[in-house]
């Protein structure tokens, strides 16, 4: 029985079947990637995300300054291409990583890459947050900090979650295109040999393999937003 | 004790014009008090009862609670004193995310207290309200008056000496704007609280309040205890305003469709009798009656009870000689009753 299984993924897999070792170190660069520089990107984002929400207009930490900055630069990062940032990045990535290439290499651009993103997923999650409980809030004697953290956080875990998991989806595509300037990861593994070797199969598992893995951030991502709406 | 001096709130708007929401409005609120401030939307009356606690500040003028001056206090300051002074609004502002206990909660946290003693201090608000079995449950599966009561039971955690009340009743049905109004006013003399009351709504007013402010256009142009105000209004918003409730100004509708009610044979009048005085207890129609040897067809009356005393008035249809007429107007305009011939078949 077990040799028939073999014996059918060798007919029907040719290719990959002699290269599950690097198909799995790509799988865990890719990870990894997504991993590392997603943490970044949700601290940063989420970061910026709370201070364009309460330095804008009617906010709870009026600031035409902070906000009009943060805006701008983020709208700045949106607008550039992801193949453009990677390579305009280079020098930075070496000065902070000491290397351009590899996982660590792609771990700048990606930050950078997903980071405005997430700002505005966050942004527009906490918009939800209705201006009559914050000032429900303040009129029992909370300050800025203790709204952030108790009300504008707490209110919106549902929006953050939703903004989480699409962030995370759309990271995971981006490191596959990092993967196209030698970082590494399934993207690259596809690249090199499913489409330069024309090795179809290898192509065909690693799009299942990030099928797989979207569809179990859609569905964790899922479980969080139901928990957290009442 | 609240008191607001010359306080005034101009926003600026997008095109750098300024709106005066408020403008000079000077206002004693006693402690224990039922106070209520009604005005029709855009009055200003939502800007003003948040500069009693300042969730806007006041560009000009002062604001004192309990002897202390908000408006020259520091942010961290100023927050403790708000803490003193409990807020409900029109559409609830609950946590969402959170359920009853929890949102009834939220304002205890950095109290001090322990865990146990905020959890007993939730149970005993949420028993003061109604809702002792509604604990755990989410905003979103309670009805309007539900959340208003969590909401009062909120800003009540702190033991606060005032609450404030933005449109509290204005999205609620009748039946349930009447039993938030008793929860108020049992609360009210339970604890002793202070109450501020924001309206639009004659009804809410007639129903709690102790005295009235009137506002328009930002300005404060008539105030007072209840019965005074509305038994004599000096403006004509008040009378507006007590038109909203009272039907005696149907008449004027009734006399324009020229309905069979209303049509006068010759030797008949339509006045209109307003009381302006606490004291009705003097059987004044039949009095009219007797004495001036006079017809009183009472076509319908409005008797309201503000503040303990009766407002409001009669429609009659007298009929008569024309002098007995004339004498017995004269009586009762001697008995300080508010005499006006509507209609004069004469």
């Amino acid at each position: 029985m077990q040799g028939e299984i073999l014996r059918f993924l060798n007919e029907w897999l040719p290719n990959i079947m002699p290269k599950w070792p690097i198909f799995f170190r790509s799988l865990g660069e890719t990870l990894m990637m997504v991993g590392i520089s997603g943490a970044f990107a949700f601290v940063f984002g989420m970061f910026f995300g709370v201070a364009v929400t309460v330095t804008k207009k009617g906010g709870i930490m009026e600031c035409g300054g902070v906000y009009q900055s943060i805006d701008k630069v983020v709208n700045f990062f949106r607008s550039v291409p992801f193949i453009i940032l990677l390579a305009g990045l280079i020098p930075l990535t070496r000065l902070i990583m000491g290397t351009a290439i590899g996982v660590r290499g792609a771990i700048v651009p990606l930050v950078f890459g997903t980071t405005p993103f997430f700002t505005r997923q966050i942004e527009s999650a906490l918009a939800e947050v209705d201006r009559g409980v914050v000032e429900a809030a303040q009129s029992m004697g909370s300050g800025p900090i203790e709204i952030v953290c108790r009300v504008y956080l707490k209110e919106s875990l549902g929006g953050i979650a939703r903004g989480t998991t699409i962030t995370a989806i759309n990271l995971i595509g981006l490191s596959a295109m990092a993967g196209a300037v030698g970082a590494g990861g399934l993207g690259d593994f596809a690249i090199r040999y499913g489409h330069q070797r024309n090795q179809l199969d290898v192509t065909y598992v690693t799009v299942l393999a990030l099928v797989f893995i979207v569809n179990l951030i859609q569905i964790l991502g899922g479980m969080v937003v139901k928990r957290n709406v009442h | 004790m609240i008191v607001l001096e010359n306080v005034g709130k101009t926003f600026k708007d997008d095109d750098q014009g300024t709106v005066e929401a408020v403008r000079d409005v000077n206002l004693k609120i006693g402690k224990g008090e039922v106070y209520g401030i009604i005005g029709f939307s855009g009055a200003g009356k939502s800007t003003l009862v948040r500069c009693i606690n300042l969730l806007e500040r006041p560009t000009t003028g002062k604001v004192f609670v309990n002897g202390l001056e908000l408006t020259a206090l520091s942010e961290p300051e100023l927050r403790k004193a708000r803490k003193k002074i409990g807020m409900i609004f029109q559409q609830f502002n609950l946590f969402a995310s959170r359920t009853v206990a929890q949102n009834v909660a939220y304002p205890l946290k950095y109290s001090g207290m322990t865990k146990a003693g905020i959890a007993a201090r939730v149970k005993a608000l949420l028993g003061l309200v109604g809702l002792e079995d509604k604990e755990s449950a989410y905003p979103s599966q309670l009805s309007g008056g539900q959340k208003q009561r969590v909401a009062i039971a909120r800003a009540l955690a702190n033991d606060p000496g005032i609450l404030l009340c933005d449109e509290a009743t204005s999205a609620l049905d009748p039946q349930t704007t009447l039993s938030i109004l008793k929860l108020l006013k049992e609360l009210n003399s339970k604890l002793g609280i202070t109450i501020v009351v924001i309206t639009h709504e004659m009804h809410v007013v007639k129903e709690i309040c102790a005295r009235v402010a009137i506002m328009e256009n930002g300005v404060v142009v008539e105030e007072g205890d209840v019965f005074s105000v509305f038994a004599n209004p000096k403006q004509k918003i008040t009378r507006d305003f007590i038109d909203t409730t009272s039907n005696l100004s149907k008449i004027h509708a009734l006399i324009e469709e020229d309905s069979p009610i209303v049509r006068l044979k010759p030797g008949e009048c339509i006045v209109k009798l307003k009381y302006l005085e606490k004291d009705v207890s003097e059987a004044l129609v039949s009095t009219i009656s007797r004495r001036f040897n006079i017809d009183a067809n009472i076509i319908f009356g409005d008797i309201e009870f503000l503040g303990g005393a009766p407002v409001g008035g009669l429609i009659l249809i007298v009929n008569g000689a024309r002098s007995d007429i004339d004498d017995a107007i004269a009586f009762l305009r001697n008995k300080n009753v508010g005499v006006e011939v509507i209609l004069d078949a004469r």
